[in-house]
């Protein structure tokens, strides 16, 4: 048998388990046009790369030659991008075959994947629940099974949240280590592609590939790719820090089981653990919430009708039509930001909202530096303060649901590495654990995943 | 046209000009003037979902000369900003500039004002922006046509202080500034194809007030020729407004060309808020000392130095002298004419009538090679062909080509001092015109150059005159 054909076999067989995934509506892709898309993709695909065959599934806010590129959202429906974002096209040079356009938040504004123009992402195993967001498609498809690994995006933890909830492996990189070109922009200073997968290894071999200078991005670091670690014996000669800050009383009870059994597990590696503290934690969100809404309502300033996507009609001049489309183009969710977006941006408020959110920024910031200068090497936290919520529980309280991401929004602000694995149950749902790393030290975070995968039970009630 | 001496103008200008750059500021897509309506487009410059700006490095070279040339600091670290509007041309929604932190500040340019001589303005700042499509209201009827193609060209923004003090004065700037940037090799400033285009903020004031009137932005002036008029028009409305015991309302005002009229701007093409923020897709424009100062070593010897050199160098006048300097293109070929050995004086005569007057006839090319023109005046100068006979070899170098001797003798035109030949076309015109010689003869000196002319006429031209006009006396005396 050939090589080609047994890409195009195994281009089947993914097509077939992404099938039996449709009860999730992980996959904004149809499935006919995606079977007939994987299977000529491996007919072409260059043999010898690193990915060679692997199906990636691709969150719809990530530009692909293949398939509509939506954002989960009714003003981009039908929009086809003329080019490969530049993480895809690594991906496509390095062997990957491009597995369909997964579901997500309006613009990746969401923590639950409700918010999707095109309904809601199931949970992978309690179908009243949410998978996380916003890479909700994506973490759910990947945690069903369906692919071994799949692109989303973060602008304040909607790759390591849904990981979390999945149960499975979620990693943001630095800012500025993979190329943000093809990424459609929510927050373009915190927004970097992550990945998932289902373990640390599948995870960090995708992002191995998609990483790297990119001409095309000038805040993507000239650096040359992630280089992958060996598995380590031990954690010996590792000291990780633990933010009281990140084990707030109203932790849930189950999610702090699980992570001091994570912790007692790293010691028992040979890790030097120690109390640290992150004392802006507390302004993480409110920050968020000025900066990423701020470059929102910049950045979807371009959706107005005019050059692509649906216009919605009968507009009497310019203004009315810039009106009915973003007025009936965007969700409620997508509108509420890019009005607190316009608000802080607006002359009388940009010094009391949007330049200090930046001095906040950058008191965060600080704040690892100084815990990372005292000879810390990692952080180690609970992802989310709870595991998978019910579905609909939050839409009606937007600032319950901003809370769920209130243990990762701080490394997307402060632009560093950062990572959920799975580390137990709790009442049968997934936990996660979260590191967080320096700037552009991956590996050094990426080998001590490794230690606590092999040794936690990921799969046990804590 | 004058304003009335009870007022006071003070007039700001805002000029955008196009950095002369092979590609777009933050893509590779062409600045070429011209091409189908969104042909020179990409992701970029169509401001797709998902596309980036990376600036572009010459266009940051030529905003850096173009800064140095009007003195400016340049500040090693400059910020992007977006500056959030609305509108069809304007693909992502907002327009990447600078703000807070330009590329350039407190610079100053000198020009010679009609009004007040040499006057020195402030500039303010200098700062890279990207320029918006283009709105075609008139294409289709009842539609607006978008043409992208200039949509992300490299501009520069020079703002000056309230320093100018009339509109005669806004041109004489204006003329000034297109003069610096066309010598810093930074811009064609061609007002027409839309690589210089102004904004000016005006008021008036009773002279001896310090503070500033109540201002109106005038926009919408594309041509050189309009700056003075749509300033002129709006000066003499301030005024009625405010003589007729009204206030000026602060608004912005549009230029109408065909009517010599202006008219307020309708609110809904105001955008009120800008809403800058740096841009978060670009780091900080770092510009190194280094390549400040080597930028600062390169550039040519600007306008106002060249002229006062000329002055000094080749004794001409200031104002043979700012003929000379107005283009960069003439001055470099005027000193290769003085280089080829033509005398100082006689090459800047011949460069200001026969040269500027045939390049003004031909796209502004110098069409005579500059050696073969020293040769010509060399020729002149030495009695082989004289003044009148060089201007038709001139005409013909410069249509035709050729060494000026061999076309000068094709045309037969090479002077004739063969002392002989000259005598004999003497007393042929002598002969011709008696009753003219009894008068001369009874005190009617003038008729000599009657004679001469005469001369020349029998002649066709070849007589050397200082010869002829020996023999006439000669002749005439004895």
């Amino acid at each position: 048998m050939t090589e080609a054909t047994d890409a195009v076999q195994s281009a089947r067989a993914a097509a077939d388990r992404i099938a039996k995934a449709k009860r999730l509506n992980a996959l904004l892709t149809p499935i006919k046009e995606l079977r007939k898309s994987l299977v000529q993709q491996a007919q072409t695909v260059h043999p010898g790369g690193v990915l060679y065959g692997m199906p990636v599934a691709i969150k719809d806010n990530i530009c692909t030659l293949e398939f509509e590129t939506s954002c989960g959202s009714k003003i981009l429906e039908g929009y086809r991008s003329p080019f490969d974002a530049t993480a895809v096209a690594k991906l496509k040079a390095a062997g990957a075959l491009v597995a369909g356009k997964t579901n997500c938040d309006e613009f990746a504004m969401g923590s639950s994947t409700e918010h999707s123009a095109y309904g809601r992402t199931l949970h992978p195993t309690e179908k009243t629940r949410v998978p996380g967001g916003s890479s909700g498609g994506s973490a759910a498809l990947v945690a069903a099974g369906a692919v071994p690994a799949a692109l989303g995006s973060e602008t304040g933890g909607s790759v390591r949240q849904p990981a979390s909830f999945c149960g499975i492996v979620g990693i943001k990189p630095t800012y500025g280590r993979v190329s943000r070109y093809g990424l459609v922009a929510f927050g373009s200073s915190l927004d970097q592609i992550g990945v998932f997968g289902r373990s640390v290894h599948d995870a960090a071999r995708v992002l191995s590939v998609i990483s790297g200078r990119d001409p095309k991005d000038a805040t993507c670091e000239g650096r040359d790719p992630l280089r992958l670690p060996t598995v380590p014996e031990n954690l010996d000669g590792f000291v990780i820090g633990i933010p009281k800050e990140y084990f707030p009383p109203d932790l849930d009870p189950g999610v702090r089981r699980a992570c001091e059994r994570a912790i007692r597990v790293l010691k028992e590696l040979g890790a030097a653990v120690r109390e640290v503290s992150l004392p802006h934690t507390p302004y993480a969100v409110p920050t968020y919430y000025i900066i990423a809404p701020a470059e929102a309502s910049s950045n979807l300033a371009r959706y107005d009708g005019v050059r692509y996507g649906p216009r919605f009609d009968g507009a009497a001049d310019v203004a009315a039509l810039y009106r009915s489309t973003r007025g009936r183009g965007f969700g409620a969710e997508v509108r509420r930001r890019i009005l607190i977006g316009t608000y802080v941006l607006s002359s009388g408020y940009y010094d009391a909202y949007y330049r200090k959110a930046q001095q906040v920024r950058a008191l965060l910031a600080q704040d690892f530096r100084n815990v990372f200068d005292r000879g810390v090497d990692l952080v180690f936290t609970p992802t989310t303060p709870t595991p998978a919520f019910k579905a609909g529980e939050k839409l009606a309280d937007p600032v319950a649901m901003y809370l769920s991401d209130i243990f990762v929004c701080t490394a997307n602000l402060a632009g560093l590495p950062a990572m959920s694995l799975p580390i137990g149950h709790v009442k049968g749902l997934p936990v996660g654990g979260q590191f967080i790393g320096q700037a552009f030290l991956e590996d050094e975070m990426l080998e001590a995943a490794y230690a606590l995968e092999r040794a936690v039970p990921a799969v046990e009630e804590a | 046209m004058a304003p009335a001496p009870s007022w006071e103008t003070v007039i700001g200008l805002e000029t955008h000009v196009q950095l002369r750059t092979v590609s777009k500021m933050f893509c590779g897509c062409s600045t070429a003037f011209g091409a189908p309506p969104n042909t020179q487009v990409c992701p970029v410059c169509l401001g797709l979902p998902g596309a980036l700006p990376v600036p572009n490095e010459a266009a940051v070279r030529l905003a850096v000369r173009a800064a140095l040339a009007l003195g400016c600091e340049v500040h090693e670290r400059s910020v992007f900003a977006r500056k959030n509007y609305f509108y069809p041309d304007l693909p992502k929604g907002y327009q990447i500039s600078q703000f807070e932190q330009p590329l350039a500040t407190a610079g100053s340019l000198s020009f010679l004002s009609p009004d007040r001589g040499v006057v020195t303005v402030t500039i303010g700042r200098l700062h890279v922006e990207e320029d918006a499509g283009k709105s075609l209201h008139d294409r289709f009827p009842k539609a607006t046509a978008v043409d992208l193609n200039r949509s992300g060209v490299p501009l520069v923004e020079i703002v000056t202080g309230a320093d100018v003090r009339s509109p005669v004065e806004a041109r004489a700037y204006l003329l000034t500034l297109k003069q610096v940037l066309e010598y810093a090799g930074v811009s064609d400033c061609d007002m027409e194809k839309g690589s210089l285009r102004v904004d000016a903020n005006l008021s008036v004031r009773r002279p001896g007030e310090t503070a500033l009137g109540v201002k109106t932005e005038v926009k919408n002036i594309n041509s050189f020729a309009f700056v003075e008029k749509a300033l002129s028009v709006e000066r003499d409305r301030h005024i009625a407004v405010l003589e007729g015991g009204g206030a000026v309302v602060q608004e912005t005002m549009l230029f109408d060309s065909k009517t010599n009229t202006v008219r307020p701007q309708r609110a809904k093409e105001e955008s009120h808020d800008y809403r800058y923020f740096p841009d978060p897709d670009l780091p900080p424009l770092v510009v190194r000392p280094e390549f400040i100062a080597e930028q600062r070593s390169t550039l040519p010897e600007l306008p106002a130095a060249k002229r006062e050199r000329f002055v000094a160098q080749y004794a001409l006048s200031q104002q043979d002298a700012a003929v000379l300097t107005a283009a960069r293109g003439v001055a470099d070929y005027y000193e290769s004419v003085v280089h080829a050995g033509a005398e100082p004086k006689l090459a800047a005569n011949w460069v200001m009538t026969e040269v500027l007057a045939d390049a003004k006839d031909h796209q502004d090319q110098l069409r005579v090679p500059a050696g073969r023109l020293a040769e010509l005046i060399a020729m002149v100068k030495g009695g082989t062909v004289n003044n009148q006979a060089a201007k038709k070899v001139f005409v013909e170098l410069a249509t035709r080509g050729g060494e000026p001797r061999t076309v000068a003798e094709a045309l037969g035109l090479i002077q004739v001092g063969d002392t002989g030949v000259i005598g004999q076309w003497v007393a042929e015109v002598l002969q011709a015109h008696p009753a003219e010689v009894t008068r001369y003869k009874n005190g009617e000196a003038k008729l000599l150059n009657f004679f001469l002319g005469q001369v020349m006429k029998a002649s066709r031209g070849k007589a050397d005159p200082k010869l002829a006009q020996r023999a006439l006396e000669d002749r005439l005396t004895a």
